[in-house]
């Protein structure tokens, strides 16, 4: 083995392997298809081509002959395989004018086969409104709808014959007589929640209340209050103002014009009404000589909720020290949100369920 | 409260300001406006005319006159009229052309009736002042000719409506108004219940109260003469329309000219239909009276009466009785101002479905100071403008009651406020109100008692709504305010005056709370994964009918149709509280359908109200003094139904629609199983599924659900009466579950499964098994007997037909089986395989197929 010749090792002569290269440039030039390259790469530049074959014979050389062999064995296969790659790419752009081309779509073509749904503004509202006060240190409380009495009024400082019970429009429930109503309003959660947490209390109680209206734009028997409740050490009507500043930032953005006055609630003292200014006029029909305004009835404002103090005698009857505890409360229309917040005209849209209404608002509002 | 602009400004010295610019102040002190309707801006060219010529022209369906009519310019004018109620030389307000009437109704020369017309001869009505349209508007003789008819009667006035809170009866009075205006703009206000009284010289008709209880003042003056066929002045007319009340007669409206100005509601008798001494009690068993209202009333043993001899002649403070009312020949009136129980008038008024103007004020609170000083004025008016004598003497029967007097620290108002006020400040609106200030506290002053609204104040109720503190002060309201009883009444008082603009706005910094409960992220999720599926959420009425429960085909004892009941409910075919959230998705399914959409999916997730077995009928209604006892709440929640929580979806026509890919797939009873699975799989409860016979479902084709033994609801398609009976498309579907129980059953945190990475063995198996067999029983004997090795079983086909055999059923299945801890042998899959099979054989009598 050790007096081989490279001259006289045939596959590593010069003329030899420059003759393989170019049959092998020749096929790669060739190959018009993918399919062909891949056959040319076989045959060429495979593990049983001629240069892959006179590569192997390398090692049989003398070790002086063995560098010059391999230089020119290996100059060889780097130029075929440069030439592979470069009819790769050529044939794959090829194929992709052709082929991609030819499966080509018409992407605006319509793909509803299963519509999505959506849930309803006023829940996803209610969902909203939790958020942004859990996100406070709120928790969310619950109270049954149809409610004992006592809770929707008496615990409330709403006696028998006060005259702000019989303004609430009760629905009462087997005969006036019976103690249950539909509640009137989410403040009965209010003693509920007093009652079963104790001291201090931050919740906040979304849901459905009842009054005897009849179903028009701007009134439905069913419809949905937030209430909130706050006692602690030291609360004041300033902390009660800052919450609904937030509450109406939050929900209405940094913009938002509110009004801050006095209003009367039995189981608040001192009360307040928050009102919003009018979202369709923005106050210019309260301005004598300019054109009225059906939605705020040309005062300029909405009201959004009433709101207060909780009247010391709630606390009381909620077993909490008026003297040393205090708090505020709030219950804001959640449809009245709606509509300022999305525009919504008409309440009788939240009522009937039509999709059309409902879809557009998606999973979250 | 309506409140014309210039009524208002006799009592306040009101700057130069606009209506709107009172109506923002008043608003912001909690005296909100409604509207403000403007009265005659808008009239020109209205001037006193004299008629000088009268010439009545014929030939037309009706008579109309041609008048020469003298309005102070150089020549009369000529005018065409219809009415006939004015002669020649009557002054009458004229219209000239290119003027304008209320409305802007413009009025310009014209030819009519072959005539020309300048201008019109106005009636009361065209010049906005009342309703009059009978005739024309004849003025006072001596009303200068050309004067302006806008200056000369007022016609310009803007009247604020204010919405009046149900603690501040005394705002329902311009005298209250005023007050609050004057607070307002800080100016001087004049008490139009000032006035001097004549020396009570003895006692009129003779009267007495007999219930202390009712009523602790009774005032009667009497007039004699009274010319009963008086007209009531323009300026009182107008001032009644434009308050709201309608003028009927001289008497009756200065009775209600005094209670819109001073808030007491005043009453007038005829002398002469009077026998003997009037008493103020409580009604007897069986008493009626006949009202002014032509209605016969029984009364009530706890309603307030003014009676005399022969018996109840009014019902205290709401409606006066038809015998002795004033009528077109009365000449002898006897006038009554009292002050009654608040609770017992608003009793009174809702017992007897009454609410009148005076109720509305009583059951407010009513100052009791005024009674003297109201008859007196009514009588003064009488005298004035009916000619009548005001008789000497005035009864005045009283119950003795001393004022409320509260007793805080000055800082109080601040500390609720949450800003400090000045003592100073706090006694200097303290004192605007109308209270009496005085500094330091007297326990001994402090009294309770009953305000206005039935509030019981005093006793040891005082003693926990006391406020201690340093440099105390004693605070009596005045008599106009018996709703303030509280410290934190006086508190509102002072914040209201010194402005709710003004308070600082401050967050609270509240402790961390816990978040949302399980149950209220498990709802949250099951709305949005309906939403997902194609689900469109619905927020129904809960209120249904005897009819909806017909329409499900609810047999006659299933428990849903044992349903809460409305006393009052808004129609009255819909009293019944919902039991089951159907009727109301199937209604709103209808009604998309009617609107032209016929592909829907509905859901609605909500309370039902279900009545508890044996539950007492009545809920206590509690005291409030205390905190009730842990029983006493128990007695409340044991009446209340039971309120679970559900959701219930609904669908018709295609659930995958139509379209250029081909044919869409018809919703089907399968859609409804499978919301069910979404809904419990949120929950993370796994639901069996077993046939069921339950109304409204389709007997064939109704599935009850299972979280292990707890039945949780149904799915599948509804039975075809019910699709009849609803209106519904063909072959609708429903599902409803109670969300309350799989509440209860929700599983734990997930335990986090082992995924491990040996290879999957694959086998699928087709077994021929009896047609009725269900093919839960069978899936469930293959997993049983397959053992751990199974990974997950399919159905990837049923086949029905000759080749299963007849009353047969080939159900194909895939098994995939894998191991923790080694590749599986072709063995071990085969011998998993045979032992589902065989349990499969075991268990329904399954047998492969082809074998």
């Amino acid at each position: 083995m050790s007096d081989y010749d490279p001259v006289e090792v045939t596959p590593l002569h010069a003329d030899e392997v420059s003759h393989m290269e170019a049959g092998a440039l020749a096929a790669i030039k060739a190959a018009d298809t993918l399919d062909a390259l891949k056959q040319a790469r076989l045959a060429h530049a495979g593990d049983r081509s001629p240069i892959a074959l006179a590569n192997r014979e390398i090692g049989a050389l003398p070790p002086a002959a063995r560098a010059e062999a391999g230089k020119r064995v290996g100059t060889a296969r780097r130029a075929i395989n440069e030439a592979l790659v470069a009819r790769q790419g050529e044939l794959e752009a090829e194929r992709d004018a052709r082929v991609l081309v030819e499966e080509a779509v018409d992407v605006t073509l319509p793909w509803d086969r299963r519509p999505r749904g959506a849930r309803h503004p006023l829940t996803t509202m209610q969902e909203r409104i939790a958020d942004t006060f859990v996100a406070m240190g709120y928790e969310v409380a619950e109270g049954p709808e149809l409610e004992g009495e006592w809770f929707n009024f008496d615990a409330l400082n709403i006696a028998t014959d006060h005259p702000a019970r019989s303004e609430h429009d009760t629905f009462f429930v087997e005969s006036g007589e019976s103690g249950m109503v539909l509640r009137t309003q989410t403040s009965p959660v209010q003693i509920r929640a007093l009652l079963q947490r104790g001291v201090p209390c931050y919740v906040i109680s979304p849901g459905k209340v009842f009054r005897t209206d009849e179903l028009d734009a701007t009134h439905t028997p069913v419809f949905h209050q937030v209430e909130g409740l706050a006692i602690d050490e030291g609360l004041t009507m300033a902390h009660l103002k800052g919450t609904l500043d937030r509450f109406a930032e939050v929900m209405f953005g940094e913009g938002i014009s509110t009004r801050f006055r006095p209003n009367y609630f039995p189981f608040t003292e001192p009360s307040a009404e928050m009102d919003l200014k009018c979202f369709v006029c923005r106050g210019a029909s309260a301005v004598p000589g300019n054109p009225s305004c059906r939605t705020c009835k040309s005062e300029g404002w909405i009201e959004w909720g009433g709101c207060g103090m909780v009247n010391p005698r709630v606390l009381i009857a909620c077993g909490v020290d008026p003297s040393r505890y205090s708090g505020f409360a709030f219950g804001m229309g959640i449809e009245r949100t709606l509509m300022f917040r999305h525009n919504a005209e008409d309440m009788r849209d939240m009522v009937e369920g039509d999709v059309r209404f409902t879809l557009p608002f998606g999973m979250e509002i | 409260m309506r409140v014309p602009l210039s009524w208002l400004r006799e009592y306040v010295d009101l700057p130069a300001v606009t209506a709107h610019e009172v109506a923002d102040r008043l608003t912001a002190a909690g005296l909100k406006l409604e509207s403000i309707t403007s009265h005659g801006h808008d009239v020109k060219n209205v001037v006193v005319g004299e008629v000088l010529e009268i010439e009545e022209l014929t030939g037309f369906k009706k008579p109309i006159r041609h008048c020469k009519v003298e309005v102070g310019e150089a020549t009369p004018r000529e005018i065409v009229c219809g009415a006939t109620n004015f002669a020649v030389g009557d002054r009458v307000p004229v219209v000239l052309p290119g003027g304008v009437l209320p409305g802007g109704f413009e009025v310009g020369a014209r030819k009519t009736y072959g005539r020309m017309s300048e201008g019109m001869i106005c009636s009361e009505r065209e010049l906005g002042l009342g309703d009059d349209h009978h005739g024309i508007m004849v003025l006072p003789a001596g009303t200068p000719i050309g004067a302006d008819v806008v200056e000369l009667l007022g016609l310009r006035d803007d009247v604020i409506e204010l919405e009046i809170t149900p603690d501040i009866g005394y705002a329902l009075s311009i005298r209250g108004v005023a007050r609050e205006a004057a607070t307002a703009f800080g100016v001087p206000f004049h008490d139009p219940a000032d006035v001097e009284l004549p020396e009570e010289t003895g006692p009129s008709w003779p009267a007495s109260i007999a219930d202390p209880t009712a009523c602790d003042r009774f005032v009667l003056r009497e007039v004699r003469g009274f010319d009963p066929s008086a007209q009531s002045p323009l300026w009182m007319r107008v001032r009644l329309t434009r308050a709201g009340m309608r003028p009927v007669s001289l008497a009756v409206d200065i009775t209600n000219y005094l209670m819109l100005e001073l808030g007491q509601p005043l009453h007038a008798f005829d002398r002469g239909r009077l026998t003997g001494e009037i008493v103020v009690r409580r009604a007897w068993p069986g008493e009626t009276l006949e009202t002014l209202d032509h209605v016969v009333r029984e009364l009530d043993p706890d309603d307030i009466l003014i009676t005399d001899q022969s018996g109840p002649i009014s019902m205290a403070g709401t409606m006066g009785g038809l015998e002795t009312e004033i009528s077109d020949a009365s000449t002898d009136i006897v006038i009554e101002a009292a002050h009654f129980s608040a609770t017992g008038i608003s009793r009174e008024s809702r017992r007897h479905n009454l609410v009148s103007e005076a109720s509305k004020r009583f059951e407010r609170g009513v100052d009791r100071e005024l009674p003297l000083a109201a008859s007196w004025r009514a009588a003064r008016l009488l005298a004035e403008l009916g000619g009548a004598t005001v008789q000497p003497g005035v009864t005045h029967a009283e119950v003795g009651v001393r004022p409320a007097r509260i007793a805080i620290p000055a800082s109080h108002p601040g500390d609720v406020a949450g800003i400090p006020y000045a003592k100073e400040t706090v006694v200097h609106r303290l004192e605007q109100v109308g209270c009496a200030v005085t500094d330091g506290d007297d326990p001994a002053v402090r009294t309770g008692g009953v305000d206005p609204t039935g509030v019981v104040t005093g006793g040891e109720l005082a003693a926990k709504l006391a406020v201690a503190g340093d440099d105390m002060i004693t605070v009596t309201p005045p008599s106009w305010r018996p709703d303030l009883t509280d410290p934190n009444d006086l508190a509102e008082e002072v914040i209201r005056l010194e402005g709710y603009e003004s308070l600082p706005s401050v967050l609270p910094k509240a402790p961390a709370g816990a978040g949302l409960t399980e149950g209220q992220r498990l709802r949250r999720r099951v709305g949005r994964a309906l939403a997902a599926a194609g689900y469109v959420e619905v927020l129904a009425y809960p209120f249904i009918s005897e009819a909806d429960f017909d329409n499900l085909q609810l047999p006659a004892d299933d428990a849903r149709r044992r349903a809460m009941r409305l006393a009052n409910p808004l129609a009255e075919d819909e009293p019944l509280m919902r039991t089951t959230l159907l009727p109301g998705l199937l209604k709103t399914l209808v009604r998309n359908v009617g609107r032209g959409f016929p592909d829907v999916a509905l859901f609605e997730s909500g309370a039902v109200y279900r009545p508890r077995e044996g539950a007492p009928r009545t809920a206590p209604v509690l005291g409030v003094e205390r905190e009730p006892t842990g029983d006493e709440l128990a007695s409340v929640e044991a009446a209340l139904p039971d309120q679970p929580h559900r959701v219930a979806v609904v669908l018709a026509g295609e659930f995958d629609r139509s379209g250029w890919w081909g044919a869409g797939r018809q919703e089907c009873w399968a859609d409804a199983v499978r919301a069910a699975q979404l809904v419990a799989a949120e929950a993370g409860v796994e639901l069996s599924v077993t046939a069921d016979q339950h109304e409204p479902w389709h007997p064939g084709r109704c599935a009850a659900l299972y979280s292990g033994d707890t039945l949780v609801g149904h799915a599948g398609e509804l039975h075809p009466r019910v699709i009849e009976a609803y209106g519904l498309p063909p072959r609708t579907s429903a599902m409803e579950l109670e969300l309350s129980r799989i509440e209860r059953v929700m599983p734990g945190p997930v335990e986090a499964p082992r995924v491990p990475a040996y290879p999957v063995a694959t086998q699928d198996v087709a077994l021929i098994v009896p047609d009725f067999t269900p093919v839960a029983d069978v899936e469930a004997a293959l997993r049983d007997g397959a053992g751990e090795l199974l990974e997950s079983i399919r159905l990837f086909d049923v086949y029905t037909g000759e080749q299963a055999g007849e009353g047969n059923k080939s159900l194909a299945y895939t098994l995939r089986f894998r191991a923790a801890d080694r590749t599986l042998t072709a063995e071990e899959t085969t011998a998993a395989r045979d032992a589902a099979v065989a349990l499969a054989a075991d268990r329904v009598g399954a047998h492969l197929r082809g074998v």
